[in-house]
């Protein structure tokens, strides 16, 4: 959760703004009035598809039948494959080595050092915490596979990065690429891998790398670029050469943003390492999976809470190595290192390697007879509000029905020239460009009628989102107190790994797209009230002091001063809402949502790579079009856990 | 010490693989597998609880009886075969039936080996609760079900009737029976098992109607009770073309695959994986209670294990 900045001055006259609206509406109308003859209402007209069933087939039984004798196998994956074994295989047994009192102490030493001693205490806590629940072992396993899998990200990265901010040609080349991988949701990943890896650790290791590789990427070439001027010319002018330069001035001055860089990739690889238990990563992820399989929330929320505080233990101490502004005292490299090997020794001869079994704590149980007594009592038959599943089936039948129907009903031309009058009102001709491009790519691929069924579930999960996070968001910019305590909630819910959510919304709301709606909106809904309270506080306080002088009262504020004014903040909240809840619908496949989040489960589930494939490319150039239809003019900021 | 051993283990492997210049990564093992030396067997559980009783069991003989150590993965069906022709896994225990999968890797690639029967019998089909075929008696006929779909109509399925599915991993030909069988159904995939037993349970908690595709053995039966409905009986080859579908499906006796290296040099724990076989009743005790008492697998196994010392001991010998 990188804190987001957002510029809240803007310099736009709005009359010219209105004025270039309207033409750009009057040149698309235009265009379309132009075309109109030629074009059929409906689906998207089946001679305009392309079908990749043969190919793909093809394709994934050529892997099959050659994965252990073609050359390219043998000697090109297989040996990228066996170093992620060997890798994680030696990080593993070291962290089993060390013991759990030895893993706990340097961890704790780790975090005393850059992060001061209360980060430390949390650290130790949380380390004893995933031992107390009896997680120990797959906490180590998915820890051995995130320390592969963000050193391989980060040295990705770090060189992409490079030669993006060395190279003017490279970057232009490499932005695009970056910004789209940026959107994607995680289980659009996951096929590709599989069918050239195969199902386990090596396929989980690669996937979190493309997935957590791009923001260390990204803001290492923003880094490099954004070094003050100034200071890069006193170095040359001391005769540095190019190389010293980069050494000494260009890479100390990025070290904010290659730390930020740093923390994105692990909160990004950490939620991947839990999605990637589908395709057999181990560890945590697959004990949240298992225990979902037998309908255990109990278990899976023991699951859950070690990736939680592992989430945030990870993010406060890499967040407060990024700040670098307030070093307490810490202690030096030698004692803290002495002082590991020493407990891990200790623990060693007294025979206390493995976590002591008597001192686990059954939390499943307590956590399952409250999800029954919530699911017995609320889910139906409520007087006067009615049970949760009597919503969910309103929902169903008044809000996604109708959306649905309408958006399938559209003439296909429209919806594209929706998108493109949507785009291109916000951003520039190009972003309307891309996203017209991509609407018109599911089309081809022959996937029209699911991917406007998902697209129809976003935009009733976003609806949702975007009124109960503006609402929350207001609410706590204008009370210190709500926001301190909605803090660790957000905190918590951003971290959960969206598997979690998936078992309470069905019991809630049964089996359908409802509940798919309600964990995406649970899940994007911190994102959205983070990204509205920060914008509503750095509104200029000047412009509200002036306001209130002229007497306004404080609704009068908030309509015609705050919003307005952090008009850019709200639309990076709408883009990121949007990001989110495309990232859960997906998921949602699993839980009846179907359309393309079903199409990519059954694709994993079945090994059928012609479904899989087709619907994760469909999910991609959704995901493009819709980032790109929220996205305004200027780059965004980087996107939250 | 720990750097030591770590050291030695690292070029111990780096040697074994730089030694002979082709890297076959369809011969490599878990990075998880045998830490500290011990051996260890890893075994595929599929995501159904009947599965998770056959490998709990299976470990805790292994474990405790044997002195093995067991890494347990969730894979998916199809999957779990590829899985284990690579040797990323070591046996799947209990496989419903995937004949395009067992002629490639049994017969043409002979990287599985057959391991057996599980001893148990499953069967797919549409069930309604026993309530619901209570009250009406001719609906487990299909040709009665057009006359009650009214009943089954939910928000998700429309005008029409919901015949609810499961995992899409699952072996399904619903669609196409609805289809050819001309019923006024639609087909709602729940996305995953949880899903599906979350909204059964749901239902029953209220007595409400459902029909739903379902198999045995199944623990949700002792606390749903379910009557089949019959479909047109299955002959042999009538589901051989997947879009004119229009019979039940079969009786399948449930096997067993062990990767074909491991059950030729698997030692004990190979031979005793392939005498691994039990009924119906023994593995639906296991798995109510893992499922619902919410016993963790490996508690329920002991459990079972501690009263059924004859069935186990047979295994071993």
């Amino acid at each position: 959760m990188a804190t987001l900045t957002v510029p809240a001055s803007r310099t736009n006259i709005p009359r010219l703004l209105k004025s270039r609206t309207a033409a750009k509406l009057l040149l698309l109308a235009l265009v379309t009035a132009v075309l109109l003859p030629l074009l059929h209402g409906g689906s998207w007209p089946h001679d305009l598809t392309v079908s990749l069933d043969k190919p793909l087939t093809g394709a994934s039984n050529w892997v099959i039948d050659n994965r252990d004798s073609h050359p390219l196998f043998l000697y090109f994956f297989g040996y990228i494959s066996n170093a992620v074994v060997l890798s994680v295989r030696a990080v593993y047994l070291t962290l089993l080595a060390a013991g759990w009192t030895g893993v706990t102490a340097f961890g704790a030493l780790l975090a005393w050092r850059v992060a001061g001693p209360r980060l430390a205490a949390g650290t130790a806590i949380a380390f004893l915490a995933c031992g107390a629940l009896g997680m120990w072992v797959p906490t180590m396993q998915t820890l051995a596979l995130m320390v592969v899998a963000v050193l391989a990200s980060v040295v990705v990265g770090a060189l992409l990065g490079l030669a993006a901010g060395l190279s003017d040609r490279l970057d232009r080349a490499l932005r695009p690429v970056l910004d789209t991988m940026q959107v994607l949701p995680a289980f659009a990943y996951l096929l590709p891998v599989v069918l050239v890896f195969g199902i386990g650790v090596p396929a989980a290791v690669l996937a979190t790398v493309v997935y957590a590789a791009p923001p260390m990427a990204r803001l290492t070439a923003l880094g490099l670029r954004g070094a003050d001027p100034e200071v890069l010319e006193a170095v040359e002018s001391l005769g540095a050469t190019r190389r010293q330069r980069l050494l000494t001035a260009r890479i100390p001055l990025a070290r904010g943003e290659l730390l930020l860089g740093l923390n994105q990739t692990i909160m990004m690889a950490l939620s991947m390492a839990v999605i990637a238990s589908v395709i057999g990563a181990g560890g945590l992820g697959d004990r949240v999976y298992q225990a979902l399989a037998s309908v255990d929330v109990g278990q899976a929320l023991a699951a859950g809470i070690p990736i939680v505080l592992l989430a945030i233990v990870l993010d406060r101490v890499t967040g407060a190595a990024g700040d670098g502004t307030s070093r307490p005292k810490t202690i030096g490299r030698a004692y803290a290192l002495a002082v590991t090997v020493a407990v891990a020794l200790a623990a060693r001869l007294l025979g206390r390697l493995d976590w002591p079994s008597g001192w686990t704590l059954n939390i499943a149980e307590p956590v399952n007879r409250a999800v029954d007594w919530m699911t017995n009592h609320l889910y139906s038959g409520v007087p006067v509000i009615g049970g949760t599943a009597d919503w969910a089936g309103h929902f169903t039948t008044w809000i996604l029905d109708p959306v649905r129907g309408g958006l399938q009903w559209l003439p296909w031309w429209s919806v594209l020239l929706i998108v493109a009058a949507l785009a291109w009102t916000i951003g520039t001709w190009r972003t309307a460009l891309t996203a017209v491009l991509a609407m018109a790519a599911i089309g081809v691929l022959g996937v029209w009628d699911p991917a406007l069924d998902t697209l129809s579930q976003v935009l009733a999960a976003v609806a949702v989102t975007l009124v109960l996070g503006f609402a929350t968001g207001i609410a706590a910019a204008r009370s210190d107190r709500v926001e301190r305590a909605l803090r660790p909630v957000l905190d918590v819910f951003q971290t959960m790994p969206q598997f979690v959510y998936l078992i309470p919304v069905v019991a809630l709301f049964g089996v359908g797209r409802a509940p798919a709606v309600a964990a995406a909106v649970v899940y994007a809904l911190p994102a959205v009230v983070r990204i509205t309270a920060q914008g509503l506080r750095q509104v200029d306080p000047a412009a509200l002091e002036s306001a209130r002088s002229l007497g306004a009262t404080g609704r009068q504020q908030l309509w015609q001063v705050q919003l307005p004014l952090a008009k850019r903040s709200l639309l990076l909240a709408v883009n990121q809402g949007v990001v989110l809840v495309l990232a859960v619908v997906i998921i949602g496949g699993l839980v009846g949502g179907g359309a393309l989040g079903y199409n990519v489960a059954f694709g994993l589930a079945q090994g059928d790579l012609a479904t899989g494939l087709v619907a994760g490319g469909a999910i991609v150039c959704l995901g493009l079009m819709l980032d790109r239809v929220t996205q305004p003019t200027e780059r965004r900021a980087t996107k939250g856990a | 010490m720990r750097a030591r051993t770590t050291l030695a283990v690292g070029s111990l492997l780096l040697l074994t693989v730089t030694g002979c210049g082709a890297a076959d990564m369809t011969k490599q093992a878990s990075p998880f597998a045998n830490a500290r030396g011990s051996k260890t067997v890893t075994l595929s559980v599929q995501s159904w609880v009947g599965a998770q009783s056959n490998v709990a069991v299976a470990q805790y003989i292994l474990e405790h009886k044997l002195g093995y150590r067991v890494d347990t993965v969730q894979v998916d069906e199809v999957p779990a075969w590829d899985a284990l022709s690579q040797g990323r896994v070591d046996a799947i225990l209990e496989d419903w039936g995937h004949p395009d999968q067992e002629k490639r890797y049994v017969e043409d690639k002979k990287t599985i080996a057959r391991g057996g029967g599980l001893g148990v019998t499953g069967h797919i089909g549409w069930y309604v609760p026993t309530y619901l075929a209570k009250q009406h008696p001719d609906i487990t006929d299909w040709r009665n079900l057009n006359k009650y779909a009214s009943l089954f109509r939910t928000a998700e399925s429309g005008g029409k009737g919901q015949l609810m599915d499961g995992s899409p991993s699952y072996v399904t030909n619903d669609k196409a029976l609805v289809n050819n069988l001309k019923l006024n159904y639609q087909v709602v995939f729940a996305g995953s098992e949880a899903a599906q037993i979350t909204q059964m349970k749901q239902f029953a908690k209220q007595h409400k109607p459902f029909l739903t595709y379902w198999y045995a053995p199944q623990w949700l039966f002792k606390k749903v009770p379910m009557t089949e409905v019959k479909l047109p009986p299955y002959k042999d080859g009538c589901d051989a073309d997947a879009a004119k579908v229009a019979c039940a499906y079969p009786h399948t006796p449930l096997q067993k695959y062990l990767n074909a290296g491991f059950a030729a040099s698997g030692g004990k724990a190979a031979a005793f994986l392939k005498k691994f076989s039990w009924t119906t009743e023994d593995q639906n005790e296991v798995s109510l209670m893992i499922a619902d008492q919410k016993l963790s697998p490996q508690d329920a196994a002991k459990k079972w294990a501690d009263s059924h010392p004859d069935v186990w001991r047979k295994w071993l010998s």
